[in-house]
């Protein structure tokens, strides 16, 4: 016991000066972002690196936070579609300049949209699922004069899909004369975007160290409402335990990481708050149909039936999660709230009779190995194995698990999937269109991994796309959701809520339903 | 018949031969480990939703289409040219990713070291004199102790107690916030960087926040380096020279600490190095508990991610300290063998 002493005794010695809680004007956050690998938005795809761009740079359009279905102008003043259907037409704000000092100008956004195009980026689909292409971009996105930007679009889409995909972060407008000046064989000042920053935003990027930590300063030029704090620092913290302690100590101002234990802890300390926001992230079981038994369509129903939606949120997801069965994620046009299943054991084994496996069957599920998917797994299996469905788990790591699942050879795939966009489309394509489903396919979605060949449902998703009226375009989705809830081999459970806790000093932080909407403008200390 | 350039040189080529053969096989085997688990590198690279053309693009770029052997001589050729490539999870290049977060790990594993020296020899030399008795089997248990106890569990109780409730030392991470970037980093080594830009109160608060880890990462060396003093200094004490000095009338304290300790400093020495380069590896575990931004959660994350680039620069980092320090502690024998002398 010697030693133990020993040790205490050197600490005592070296703890030195006392400890400084975290700085006035500067707001510490403690959150995993070893997910980023890029801070420039039109390669920025990641979550953590979503909410750093979007405090950085801003779109032509943006929604209302508190209701989607509202469009309004960021750098843009007002826009209209023309009328047939291809050309949009955007008038810039006046006033507004980046980070450098320059004025925000029509030539920054089209050559910022140009850029992302002939980039073409992870996320660059966004953008050219609209027809740009690297040959055409300069002449389809292009400034008549200093405050007038026009687009157009190579076929007729709903207005609605192309606003909403310019929300997205891969819209955010760049300083065109910044960025060419960093400009490096041909590479659209890519490199130097990656960690340097060129936007309009309330804050600009003073370093961002991989894995480490991400520093935003307030930027004193901007054209709205100025932000709060002048200092906002993002630090990596993997490990939720040691983030609460943190927090406890005073010594960051949010953790944003905890896990359901930890928020469970924190709630009845005095000192700590909490605050939390749904997120577009879907969490789904998926059969794949190359399996003939899962193939069966009782079967896809039963297991519908079988899985105990209620309970496994309250014990295992209390905070994180919440009950959600169809593909639109609340806060999205076209969102379908109906829950039609819950776990029903008599309904499950008169569709396993049916479908001619009334004692189960054997199956396995691949797992990712992390909290929460392996522990909704295990409430899966032990949900399933009530009549006689034996599920053998195979744990993953993610990338392990995503490579099986898009070479499809699973046999049921657990996971979640977040949209790429705030448009009902993001969701519908993956979920409910297929349009080849050969191995040979370009367009790998959700159905076309699960080997779900749909094609008139396909033909469905494809038309809302194009409707030109809101109404009737969220009246198709709700349908498509109906039937797909009904017939889907997607059993889809939970929708994401995403929780931040904070010391009671501190308040103002934004959660909008996407990761780019977390805003730091208004946080108070 | 041997002339002196040959004596001379041919040591020296046969060393550099046996090092160039353990990184040629160091390589190698990473690189086929890195080719065989089943994870598809483009995917980490360009995401779970790239559409195909960006993924066929990317898997170009990576040379992922080309037979494996010529993936390797390509690979070979570059680090040659001392280009590891770049990082696809950080985007930088592998070498400023392995400077920027190696002297991270350097700090944490010297800080440890020197704990686990400083007490796990005196510790060793006090149990094997005391063979059997109460300090024995006290040290005895302590140092099992450090085998066996989980060290993220004990990372975790370590933060807790006297971070936690004490308030002893800072919390997890290298310095605080309102410290952060204010001295310029020169070899990335908070320490030394604030000591010699003379910002001492930088330099407490980074003591404050290494002394915990480095502690517990100590307490494992300390372990090691504890049982393996015990067991050299009780073979060194049965020996006949030892009795001789006893019988000169020479103190008991010289003759252990002067004579058998001197005795023993060669093997030590090689299980002091040895613990070090354990130590430089980067320690995920502790790492991840203290959000320790080093090479053990880099290259972690990296294989995680099939980030090959990554591993294989981290495992020639790791492969040259294993080698350099095997080297140094051979350098070290001739100072300290009392018969070189």
């Amino acid at each position: 016991m010697k030693v133990v002493t020993w040790i205490l005794a050197a600490t005592v010695l070296v703890a030195g000066p006392a400890l400084a809680a975290t700085p006035k004007d500067t707001v510490v956050m403690a959150k995993a972002i070893d997910d980023i690998i890029s801070l420039d938005p039109a390669e920025s795809f990641e979550f953590s690196g979503s909410e750093a761009v979007g405090n950085i740079y801003e779109r032509l359009i943006t929604y209302d936070l508190k209701d989607v279905s509202k469009l309004r102008g960021e750098l843009a003043e007002s826009w209209s579609a023309g009328a047939d259907g291809k050309t949009y037409t955007f008038k810039m704000r006046k006033g507004v300049k980046f980070h450098s000092g320059n004025p925000m100008t029509a030539q920054d956004a089209a050559y910022s949209l140009q850029r992302a195009v002939i980039m073409n980026k992870t996320p660059g689909f966004i953008l050219t699922q609209f027809g740009f292409t690297k040959e055409n971009a300069k002449e389809k996105i292009r400034a008549t004069d200093d405050q007038t930007l026009v687009i157009e679009t190579g076929e007729q889409v709903a207005p609605t899909f192309f606003y909403y995909c310019l929300t997205a972060v891969i819209g955010g407008i760049v300083d065109m004369k910044t960025v060419q000046a960093h400009e490096k064989d041909g590479d659209f000042g890519n490199e130097w975007l990656k960690t340097n920053s060129a936007g309009t935003g309330p804050f600009k990027l003073v370093s961002w160290k991989a894995s480490e930590s991400y520093t935003l300063e307030r930027w004193d030029g901007y054209w709205g409402t100025k932000a709060l704090p002048r200092r906002v620092v993002v630090r990596h913290v993997p490990e939720a335990a040691t983030q609460r302690l943190l927090l406890e100590k005073g010594d960051i101002d949010y953790a944003r990481n905890l896990s359901k234990d930890q928020i469970d802890a924190v709630r009845g300390n005095a000192n700590i708050r909490l605050q939390q926001a749904h997120k577009g992230s879907i969490f789904y079981v998926s059969l794949n149909q190359k399996n003939p038994t899962l193939a069966k369509p009782e079967v896809r129903e039963a297991l519908k039936w079988l899985t105990d939606y209620a309970s496994i949120e309250e014990s295992l997801l209390r905070g994180l999660y919440v009950v959600h069965q169809a593909f639109l994620p609340k806060g999205f046009l076209g969102a379908l709230d109906d829950k039609p299943y819950r776990f029903d054991l008599a309904k499950a084994k008169a569709l396993l009779a049916k479908a001619g496996v009334p004692d189960g069957f054997s199956v396995t599920m691949d797992v990712r190995n992390t909290f929460p998917t392996n522990d909704i797994a295990q409430a899966i299996q032990a949900n399933w194995a009530k009549a006689g469905v034996k599920v053998e788990l195979i744990p993953g790591d993610g990338k392990q698990v995503i490579t099986k699942y898009r070479a499809r050879n699973h046999d049921i795939y657990i996971g979640s999937w977040g949209p790429d966009y705030q448009d009902p489309h993001t969701n519908a394509e993956t979920f409910a269109m297929n349009t080849d489903n050969t191995d040979a396919t370009k367009s790998k979605t959700l159905a076309w991994r699960n080997s779900w060949d749909i094609p008139d449902m396909t033909k469905q998703t494809q038309a809302a796309v194009k409707e030109r009226d809101a109404k009737k375009r969220e009246a198709t989705y709700q349908a498509i959701q109906r039937e797909h809830q009904r017939i889907s081999p997607f059993i889809i459970m939970f929708q994401q809520i995403e929780v931040a806790a904070h010391t009671k000093d501190v308040d103002g932080f934004v959660m909008g339903p996407s990761f780019e909407n977390d805003l730091y403008a208004g946080i108070k200390k | 018949m041997t002339s002196l350039p040959v004596r001379v040189l041919w040591p020296v080529a046969r060393v550099a031969g046996t090092v160039t053969l353990t990184f040629l096989g160091l390589l190698l085997v990473t690189f086929l480990i890195g080719r065989v688990v089943p994870i598809d590198p483009v995917l980490a690279a360009v995401g779970d939703r790239a559409p195909v053309e960006v993924y066929q693009r990317v898997k170009q770029e990576l040379g992922l289409h080309l037979p494996l052997w010529q993936q390797f001589w390509i690979y070979l050729r570059k680090v040659l040219a001392g280009d590891f490539g770049r990082s696809v999870l950080t985007s930088n290049p592998v070498l400023a990713d392995i400077r920027r977060v190696f002297p991270a790990t350097l700090e944490l594993a010297t800080v440890a070291t020197l704990i686990g020296v400083a007490l796990g020899i005196p510790m060793g030399v006090v149990a094997a004199v005391a063979r059997g008795r109460l300090a024995d089997q006290a040290i005895r248990v302590v140092s099992l102790l450090g085998y066996s106890v989980p060290v993220f569990w004990l990372g975790l109780m370590g933060l807790l107690l006297f971070y936690g409730r004490l308030g002893w030392v800072a919390g997890p991470g290298r310095i605080d916030v309102a410290f952060d970037d204010l001295v310029t980093p020169v070899t990335g080594v908070i320490m030394l960087d604030s000591a010699l830009a003379g910002e001492w109160e930088v330099f407490w608060n980074a003591l404050s926040h290494v002394i915990l880890p480095a502690s517990i990462l100590g307490y494992l060396s300390l372990a090691y380096v504890a049982r393996m003093t015990r067991s050299f200094m009780l073979a060194e004490l049965g020996q006949e020279y030892v009795t001789t000095a006893r019988i000169k009338g020479l103190s008991e304290r010289r003759v252990v600490w002067r004579h058998a300790l001197g005795n023993v400093m060669v093997p030590l020495i090689t299980v002091v190095a040895l613990t070090y380069a354990n130590l430089l590896e980067g320690s995920v575990l502790t790492e991840t508990v203290f959000a320790w931004p080093g090479l053990g959660q880099y290259i972690t994350s990296s294989l995680l991610s099939a980030d090959m680039n990554a591993v294989l620069g981290g495992t020639i980092v790791v492969g040259t300290i294993f080698i350099g320090l095997n080297l140094l502690s051979d350098l070290l024998y001739r100072l300290v063998d009392p018969r070189a002398q």
